[in-house]
């Protein structure tokens, strides 16, 4: 049998991805000293080509478009991935506790959980940014409110399934108290689908923000992916690239976490991968 | 045998390239005569089912494929034919029985109408004649009342009904040859000799060959014609079935008889004076919602039951599946909350306790799981696994890990066990360190729940020889759970049988295998798989 990490990096659209990924989280932290400069302030004439001096072209503004990716990458990024953990912590709470006790507090967990999954996600985003502001901060909270039922029903199945089995009933009769249960013999079981599912969340929270931001609910003051494609969009004749960059840079973005997803998912259950 | 079904001749399957060998089974030649019971007798690993799908082109392909040899049979070489021919060969000249009869059949279908579909698609007969032909094989299976089992579906039959449903599709075409895969080894002991029983007689009348692959020498015992031992994708013997079973010639064949669990009772060493635990009045009723305002359902598990055990001493409960013997052992252990009468233990009173009151009491009583895949964390070291309890019960942690070294030593493994993780272990060695974390916190009782039934026959005998070893040692007494009544003569000197919750007949081992009283333990007794033979032995 091979090891985990040789499953894992012997996959070429795992080393698509982490390349690519890999290429935008550099871009993302070293933002300020590759783009120095402001990425709203005005550095030429409006609607330049991409040529050599500004690599990607201005903007209807003079603003320089490699500047914007560079710091948008940072700010969809990072918006991208606190959601995501908020979102896979707090999923994770509620589906073991759901989970783990069953009964009363399952069904009323579950119950609460189902009804934030019929509410159209983008729609009720849209309506929590509204109504708290729009900032980087609430942001955070509107794309991990929308995105956390799946994390839990996930969570709920496995522990559902982990806690029948004889090691945990072992705990029990050792005397192990169940909150102790639940992280030291529960949860660690669960962590492989956890993984997968968490990272596919990565890519969907990057496309919500980025929707958002394109409908001007982004972090005000903050260049992002979807802002530039919002502010580019009225010239799509006269100047392509304002919104065909950063569209690439979102499209290639989501493809290679969906392809690093999907290589953790084979890595993580070799059984599937063979048949 | 000249006049042979079925010729397997130097059948070599390879193994994907990941495996641990290189061949499932290697250069293997056997014959099947007419009218014949062919067992393959083996242990798991040992190739005996992969040889069988062989036969019947069902390899996990492309992974897993035979790579020489030829299987002959009916002047054709089942490796050479088409998808289609072997299609057609398959249900019609060959047929199979398959351990699981639940996974065998389809659910949403009706019994009758899935034999009946077998019929249609391998005969011309019309609608009518297939429908009297259903009813000839459903009678011929011995099934009570075949108007009402043609027209139930397989969830409403029991597992030896189900099992009886599959040998009539297997007999529907006449076959001329039947592979039954452990088609028993799901079954409860009662219900497993009347299958044996009826396959014989089956076999007799349609003159059929059946190539029946089992891990059981008692199975053996009581159907074979002629046997073959099969181990690492070799056959170690074959030969005729009184001649290997009364006397065996391969050192391994000889160890594996060996290793079959007598029928001789233990017995008493000593009279206990004060019991150690005391069963009095115990209820435990199941209900299982009946959803959207539908009646609930209320199952007795356990009813009723009262029993004691003392010190030192040790007692079997046995029953079938549903006899409520695991439910009662789950109550004892504090896994299920009883609804009525009092669990004592040392003269106190453990049911109805809280689980932080339960806590200290923990110490005196531990389990022993039966699946020893299931029963360690996958994700924890071995010597966490055995400190746990102790630390719970106080210990400090270098203490509890030192302990775990010890033990692990004492059940047979070494101490750097403890740094590595369960995945490493075969199911033998993960049963030791099941015993090692039961015998961590110094319990005075053990209770074990069927802890050899999923092990080997020869790892079997090393784990119950190592309880044995333990009780002694360290003056435990032990509740044993089990469905066989050979394992439970071998550990216990005292027997409680149990039937749909109650004790029916509890005593001294060596009394009840004597003179049974109740016609069940009679037919229990019956039932246990080449009896006659396990009795010649010793």
């Amino acid at each position: 049998m091979k090891t985990f990490w040789q499953r894992f990096l012997g996959n070429p659209r795992v080393i698509i991805g982490v390349g690519w990924l890999t290429v935008v989280l550099i871009v993302a932290l070293f933002a300020n000293f590759l783009a120095p400069r402001d990425p709203f302030s005005i550095v030429a004439s409006p609607f330049i080509r991409p040529s050599s001096a500004y690599w990607l072209g201005t903007d209807s503004l003079g603003r320089d478009v490699v500047a914007g990716l560079m710091h948008g990458a940072r700010t969809t990024l990072l918006i991208a991935v606190f959601a995501t953990l908020v979102a896979v912590a707090f999923g994770t709470l509620i589906g073991a506790v759901a989970g783990y006790y069953g009964g009363l507090i399952d069904d009323v967990l579950m119950r609460i959980t189902e009804f934030f999954q019929t509410i159209p996600s983008f729609l009720f985003a849209i309506v929590l940014i509204a109504v708290l502001s729009p900032s980087a901060m609430n942001l955070v909270i509107a794309i991990s409110v929308v995105s956390w039922p799946p994390i839990t029903r996930v969570v709920r199945a496995e522990v559902l399934s982990v806690k029948s089995r004889e090691f945990v009933q072992a705990a029990v009769v050792a005397g192990q108290r169940d909150s102790a249960i639940l992280l030291t013999q529960v949860l660690p079981n669960t962590l492989s689908p956890l993984i997968v599912t968490g990272s596919l969340l990565v890519a969907t929270a990057i496309l919500v923000e980025s929707a958002l931001s394109f409908l001007g609910l982004g972090a005000p003051n903050q260049m992002s992916w979807g802002f530039m494609i919002g502010a580019g969009r009225s010239f799509l004749r006269d100047a392509w690239w304002l919104v065909t960059v950063p569209g690439i840079a979102i499209l290639l973005t989501v493809l290679a976490i969906n392809l690093v997803g999907e290589g953790l998912n084979d890595a993580l259950n070799p059984r599937l991968a063979d048949l | 045998m000249s006049a042979g079904v079925l010729a397997i001749e130097g059948l070599t399957v390879s193994l994907p390239a990941w495996s641990d060998r290189k061949h499932a089974v290697s250069n293997v030649s056997l014959d099947i005569g007419t009218r014949e019971i062919l067992c393959i007798v083996g242990e798991s690993g040992s190739g005996k089912s992969i040889m069988g799908k062989a036969i019947l082109g069902l390899l996990p392909k492309p992974h897993v494929r035979a790579t020489g040899g030829r299987i002959m049979f009916e002047d054709r070489d089942l490796l050479g034919v088409a998808d289609d021919e072997m299609r057609k060969l398959r249900g019609g000249r060959i047929a199979m029985i398959f351990q699981e009869p639940m996974t065998a059949l389809n659910p949403l279908m009706k019994v009758g109408r899935q034999i009946d579909e077998v019929l249609e698609v391998h005969t011309d007969l019309k609608s009518e004649e297939r429908k009297a032909r259903v009813r000839e094989l459903v009678d011929n299976v011995r099934l009570p009342d075949p108007e009402r089992i043609i027209n139930s579906y397989p969830h409403q039959l029991s597992g030896g009904q189900r099992q009886r449903i599959v040998i009539a599709m297997a007999l529907a075409l006449e076959p001329a040859l039947i592979i039954a895969d452990e088609p028993t080894t799901a079954l409860d002991v009662t219900t497993q000799a009347q299958i044996l029983h009826l396959m014989k007689e089956l076999q007799r009348a349609h003159g059929t060959s059946i190539l029946f692959i089992t891990h059981d020498f008692g199975v053996v015992a009581e159907i074979a014609d002629r046997v073959a031992v099969m181990r690492h994708g070799e056959i170690v013997e074959a030969g005729s079935a009184d001649h290997v079973l009364r006397s065996p010639q391969a050192d391994y064949t000889k160890a594996l008889i060996a290793a079959v669990p007598g029928l001789k009772p233990r017995l008493k060493d000593t009279e206990a004076a004060r019991p150690l635990l005391v069963v009095r009045d115990l209820e435990k009723t199941y209900v299982t919602a009946g959803g959207f305002g539908g009646t609930a359902r209320r199952v007795t598990a356990v009813n009723n039951v009262s029993l004691e055990l003392g010190r030192q001493s040790s007692l079997a409960l046995v029953g079938e599946s549903g006899s409520g013997k695991s439910t009662l052992a789950r109550c004892i252990i504090g896994l299920e909350t009883p609804e009525g009468g009092e669990i004592l233990i040392d003269g106190e009173r453990i049911s109805g306790l809280t689980s932080n009151q339960l806590r200290p009491y923990r110490r005196h009583i531990q389990m022993i799981f039966q699946d020893p895949f299931a029963s360690l964390n996958p994700r924890q070291r071995v010597g966490d696994i055995i400190s746990l309890g102790p630390m719970i019960q106080g210990v400090s942690r270098e203490q509890a890990v030192a302990d775990a070294r010890e033990l692990l030593s004492l059940v047979g493994l070494k101490p750097e066990a403890a740094d590595r993780y369960p995945h490493e272990f075969s199911g033998g060695q993960r049963q030791r360190i099941g015993i090692a974390r039961a015998l961590a916190v110094k319990p005075k009782l053990i209770v074990a729940d069927e802890p050899v039934s999923a092990l080997d026959v020869s790892v079997q005998k090393q784990v119950l020889e190592l309880l044995n070893d333990l009780r002694r040692k360290f003056g435990l007494s032990m509740l044993f759970i089990t469905h066989d009544l050979r394992v439970a003569a071998t550990v216990c000197e005292d027997i409680a049988i149990m039937q749909r919750g109650e004790i029916v007949e509890h005593g001294a081992t060596a009394k009840i295998f004597e003179n049974p009283e109740h016609p069940y333990t009679r037919s229990l007794l019956d039932a246990v798989p080449g009896k006659e033979w396990i009795n010649a032995l010793t």
